[in-house]
């Protein structure tokens, strides 16, 4: 069975085609929208991934080496995500899967970055640390649900960074720019360190920070910002696994490329007997082969949904899916 | 002879005997992830700050552990064993006139906490430990001395979810907040900065 998903929750529009046997992705292609100028603006967005889209489900199949007939099923992000880029997306997958007359599944986005670390790790039970540019969630599984044990109070973590990069003109997304940087700084300026509980918050980190960039170097800023930021990521993820009793850790969203923090989650899992996993590249940033993989296993396990069910959804939580394919 | 009965997230926590007595060693051990500067300032504040609170919560009628030792060159707390099991362990296999009781008695306890003054910062339900009939809190290292209701709707907020998330039944946090209005005059008050809090969280629909 064959499962064509598409992405389209913020800045990237992408398509994978994904079968229910190993090697599991057969193709993952992905666009992204870059602002000219500032932040991701919701309707120019749209409108990129509107232009993009065709080309992008195109180079999915082609990459996959099959036909639009060959599609048993199309999967969707749903939600959560900025509203014009959802409905772009949902408007094509709808047509797509009438054309071709298939079941269409609408697919919570947080939970399709800890299902595809599952298929393409060895991670069976993971607390997922799931950190994106507006996503900042750990998640793990428990009674029938993925919960969230830890999230941010504010922003994400991927908009403090990329906030504080545009105010030093570092352009659109900034973490790697910073992580770059951050390895020439040496030295530790305090900033504040804000864990309360499981949950995190970054404001007050961000404010600080551009704060020092004033009057201090901007490496050992970097530096600062990354060393604070990654260690209560770690330290809220560690706890959700001491809560949780559970021995894996995997990393997902766009953050999760940045190597320090991989570094980080790692020596900690180690430090606890844990094991740390980390999915391709490709597939830890938003992507529709992850989406077409969790709508593969909901469809396995029952889930179908007609047109008229397929709204997205802007603020879709991670705990309200139910979550019938697992145990 | 020190036995090790739980690594937490931020302490290993040992059994060992202290001049006749039964006693936990929670000591704060270094995290290799984070650099030496964040480390040893988080663990210095954490473990002064956890002895403190301990005492002080005391002092409002919150039962914790009697705090013998403070070692701010190893990072260790020496106190009271208490021989019970956590309440997120226990609660589950109880029925439900006992669970609200036990609800009530935590409920309460945190009342009295936060009529003295004192913010937990990291109110779960692995934090709360049955010792007899009495409800013990434990773990005061993001504790604080406060009057704000903001935090004290924090501490709530973090219960609430630590018993929606980890537990089944449903009407646990209705039964904390009983034993909590029956204790803390401003009950209401945080009662609203819960919802608030609630409300804040990413992709909450609002009713």
């Amino acid at each position: 069975m064959q499962c064509l998903g598409l992405e389209g929750t913020a800045h990237t529009v992408g398509a994978g085609v994904v079968r229910d046997e190993p090697p599991f992705v057969l193709s993952n292609v992905t666009r992204m929208y870059r602002p000219m100028e500032g932040g991701i603006h919701p309707r120019d967005a749209a409108n990129h991934h509107a232009a993009e889209l065709l080309p992008v489900i195109r180079d999915a199949l082609d990459d996959a080496d099959v036909t639009p007939g060959d599609i048993d099923l199309v999967g969707f992000s749903m939600g959560p995500g900025l509203g014009p880029c959802l409905r772009t997306v949902a408007t094509a997958a709808r047509s797509l899967a009438l054309h071709l007359d298939v079941p269409l599944v609408g697919v919570n986005h947080c939970i399709a970055h800890l299902e595809i670390g599952r298929a393409l790790t060895d991670a069976h039970d993971p607390v997922l640390l799931y950190v994106s540019g507006g996503n900042t969630q750990v998640i793990a599984f428990l009674n029938g649900r993925y919960r969230v044990f830890g999230e941010t109070l504010d922003i994400g973590i991927g908009n403090c960074l990329d906030k504080f990069g545009r105010q030093m003109d570092m352009g659109f997304p900034a973490g790697p720019r910073i992580e770059e940087l951050a390895r020439q700084g040496s030295r530790y300026l305090e900033l504040p360190y804000s864990v309360k509980g499981m949950d995190v918050s970054f404001s007050g980190i961000l404010t600080a920070a551009l704060a020092l960039a004033d009057d201090m170097a901007l490496p050992d800023v970097c530096y600062s910002l990354q060393e604070t930021c990654f260690a209560m990521l770690t330290e809220v993820t560690e706890r959700a696994m001491a809560h949780t009793a559970k021995d894996e850790v995997l990393l997902g969203g766009g953050v999760a490329s940045n190597h320090r923090l991989q570094d980080m989650v790692t020596t900690m899992a180690r430090a606890r007997d844990a094991r740390c996993f980390v999915p391709p590249g490709d597939l830890l940033v938003d992507n529709g082969a992850m989406i077409g993989w969790t709508a593969l296993l909901m469809h396995r396990a029952g889930v179908s949904m007609d047109v008229a069910s397929t709204k997205v959804r802007q603020r879709f939580r991670t705990d309200e899916v139910d979550v019938v394919w697992r145990d | 002879m020190a036995r090790l009965i739980q690594r937490g997230a931020e302490a290993e926590i040992c059994r060992d005997r202290w001049h006749g007595r039964q006693v936990v060693v929670k000591r704060r051990v270094p995290k290799r992830y984070r650099i030496p500067e964040i480390d040893e300032a988080l663990r210095i504040l954490r473990t002064r700050k956890e002895a403190a609170l301990l005492h002080e919560a005391r002092r409002c009628g919150v039962a914790t552990p009697v705090v013998y030792d403070v070692d701010l060159h190893d990072m260790a707390i020496t106190m009271q064993f208490l021989d019970g099991r956590r309440v997120r362990d226990v609660i589950d296999g109880r029925g439900s006139g006992e669970q609200r009781s036990l609800c009530q008695s935590i409920g309460s306890a945190v009342g009295r906490l936060h009529r003295g003054g004192i913010v937990h910062g990291d109110l779960t339900t692995s934090n709360l430990i049955l010792h007899g009939d009495r409800v013990y809190l434990i773990d005061f290292g993001l504790g604080e001395k406060s009057d704000g209701v903001e935090q004290r709707g924090v501490d709530m907020h973090l219960l609430m979810e630590a018993l929606t998330a980890a537990h089944e039944n449903p009407r646990l946090f209705g039964w904390v907040m009983e034993g909590y209005t029956a204790t803390y005059p401003d009950a209401d008050a945080v009662r609203r900065t819960v919802d608030d809090i609630a409300a804040r969280g990413r992709y909450v629909v609002k009713p």
